[in-house]
């Protein structure tokens, strides 16, 4: 997978879990969390379905590398490059 | 509908012990992440805590009494749109108690206003402490607890103590003394929105749960009672339930983790520091509740939907849990809680501690919970005059009668205290692939709160399935 395809992939996912959110002015090097309104809860769900869709094991502590788009494409590059 | 038990297959990917809240989502998580899910419920009803009851025509809801307004996307995400498009608001919170009487919504908002002009705090205060409460997360400081919190904020000011923690100390057992962010957290979610509640009542609602489970894939079998985990070489290789040994790659207990630990579990499989934090584990209190049904043709006034009422001159957390304690909160059902049922019912709870019931002989026992229902209808009566030519059914529940139903040591309605927490999160790494969902924390009870925790809790199990696959 490129860049481009895995901040697609992670838009996809948080569309899922909430169809509202709004993705225009989105900034790739801020916080998801803040521009889009998601919990905790939220960013588990995101392991979840990394975890379904591509078998990736993502531990605890490295759940704050999916803080922003730029930074979950930054730590999901090198593991999803054959994806 | 389940199955009965002999219908299920030899091997599961995850078997769930237990069908309250957490038990319940859990299995439809993992479902939803393609495993082959059993849920073993020894009662035969689904529900655990989450249940109700029918009596000449009325059906009484146990612990249907309000939920923050987190539910709504809570049950979107991990049930479905119809489950929560139920979802309802409940507007009159009453308060009553020697130091004052008000109504409220209950959300921030409502709360900032009555601080204000009728408890008389300055704004700047209002806006630092809901500030301090709703920054609160669970790995915290724990060494505050709530009674300094408040005295931070509101020095002294003992009723408005009680104004912000008599409701939650019903909703979720917890006491002064428990760290503040078991406080904090609880709070700012039901101030986020107000309460909210299930229309259609319990029993619609864990019928729809069921009917998801089932489109899911999931295999549910009730009156299966689990007697033991098995586990062999440091790793869970199933249940044995009704004589028969099931196997499972991973095993969810959603019985009470002390009943995981000291019942199910051979205590031989655990290390030594893990059973001596686990035995320091306390249980929270449990409760007595009294159903009142309204006969059939009769109404009652709105008099609100959630009464929370004390003649006790000030808060206090022993009062609360005393054998005669005059504090309890009224839960009116109205016939909109069930559209299309034209009945009204009322369930008053009170907290209520297992050892002042436990060793009463039955004479005793019979005498003092019909004592319980004589003080709630003389309660009662002070908002509802004629209440007792209406009813025509009542009944009490004790800490006797939810240690019944539930299996739950000690009765306890809310889990346990804070240390239960990080027992029920570590239990898999001292037995590969058996992992605990319930009431624990206190942060982990309520519905929300069950709901929630058994996301987190098939989020590890999915987590340790997929990793034996490689």
């Amino acid at each position: 997978m490129t860049r481009e395809d895995i901040k697609t992939l992670i838009l996809e996912i948080i569309h899922d879990i909430d169809d509202e959110a709004d993705f225009d002015d989105l900034d790739p090097d801020k916080p998801l969390r803040d521009q889009l309104d998601l919990d905790s809860m939220d960013f588990l769900d995101i392991v979840m379905e990394l975890r379904k869709r591509h078998q990736l094991q993502i531990p605890e502590s490295d759940y704050p590398r999916l803080a922003t788009l730029n930074s979950c494409a930054d730590y999901l590059e090198p593991l999803l490059q054959d994806a | 509908m389940p199955v009965p038990f002999s219908e299920a297959s030899d091997a599961y990917d995850a078997i769930i012990i237990g069908s309250g809240l957490g038990g319940l989502t859990t299995a439809n998580r993992l479902a939803y992440c393609g495993h082959k899910v059993l849920l073993l419920e020894y009662h035969h009803k689904l529900g655990g805590l989450a249940a109700w009851f029918k009596r000449r025509g009325h059906i009484f809801d146990v612990s249907l009494h309000g939920f923050p307004y987190g539910m709504v996307k809570t049950c979107k995400k991990y049930w479905n749109r119809e489950i929560m498009n139920s979802i309802v608001q409940l507007k009159k919170i009453v308060f009553d108690n020697p130091q004052f009487s008000l109504e409220t919504t209950f959300d921030r908002q409502d709360f900032t206003s009555i601080l204000e002009n009728r408890f008389r705090i300055p704004r700047q205060t209002i806006e630092a402490f809901f500030s301090a409460v709703s920054s609160m997360n669970f790995y915290d400081d724990q060494t505050m607890t709530t009674r300094e919190l408040f005295e931070q904020f509101f020095p002294g000011r003992t009723d408005i103590h009680r104004l912000l923690m008599e409701p939650i100390t019903y909703a979720n057992g917890s006491t002064l003394d428990d760290p503040a962010i078991t406080y904090g957290i609880v709070f700012s979610n039901f101030m986020s929105r107000g309460v909210f509640t299930f229309e259609g009542g319990t029993d619609r609602l864990i019928d729809m749960m069921t009917a998801e489970l089932e489109k899911n894939g999931v295999t549910i079998c009730t009156r299966s009672k689990v007697e033991r985990i098995v586990v062999e070489k440091g790793r869970v290789k199933g249940v044995e339930a009704n004589g028969r040994v099931i196997a499972a790659k991973a095993v969810v207990s959603n019985s009470g983790i002390t009943n995981t630990i000291n019942n199910l579990t051979d205590r031989r499989a655990f290390s030594e520091a893990f059973l001596e934090k686990a035995a320091a584990i306390r249980v929270n209190n449990s409760s007595c509740q009294v159903y009142i049904g309204i006969r059939k043709g009769e109404q009652v006034n709105d008099i609100g939907d959630l009464l929370f009422t004390s003649s006790a001159p000030e808060f206090d957390s022993r009062e609360l849990l005393d054998l005669h304690t005059r504090s309890k909160t009224f839960s009116l059902y109205y016939p909109k809680t069930r559209p299309g049922h034209d009945r009204y019912t009322i369930v008053a709870s009170m907290n209520s501690r297992f050892e002042d019931w436990q060793n009463m002989d039955d004479e005793q026992y019979v005498g003092e919970k019909e004592l319980l229902i004589e003080r709630t209808l003389d309660d009662l009566t002070r908002y509802l005059p004629d209440i007792r030519t209406k009813v025509d059914w009542v009944e009490a529940a004790t800490p006797r009668t939810f240690n019944h139903y539930t299996l739950h040591t000690c009765g306890t309605s809310f889990g346990t205290k804070f240390e239960g927490l990080d027992i029920s999160r570590t239990i898999f790494k001292e037995i590969g692939g058996l992992f605990h969902v319930g009431s624990v924390g206190i942060i982990m009870s309520g519905w929300l709160g069950a709901i929630n925790y058994g996301v987190i809790v098939a989020n590890d199990a999915d987590g340790y399935l997929r990793s034996l696959r490689g």
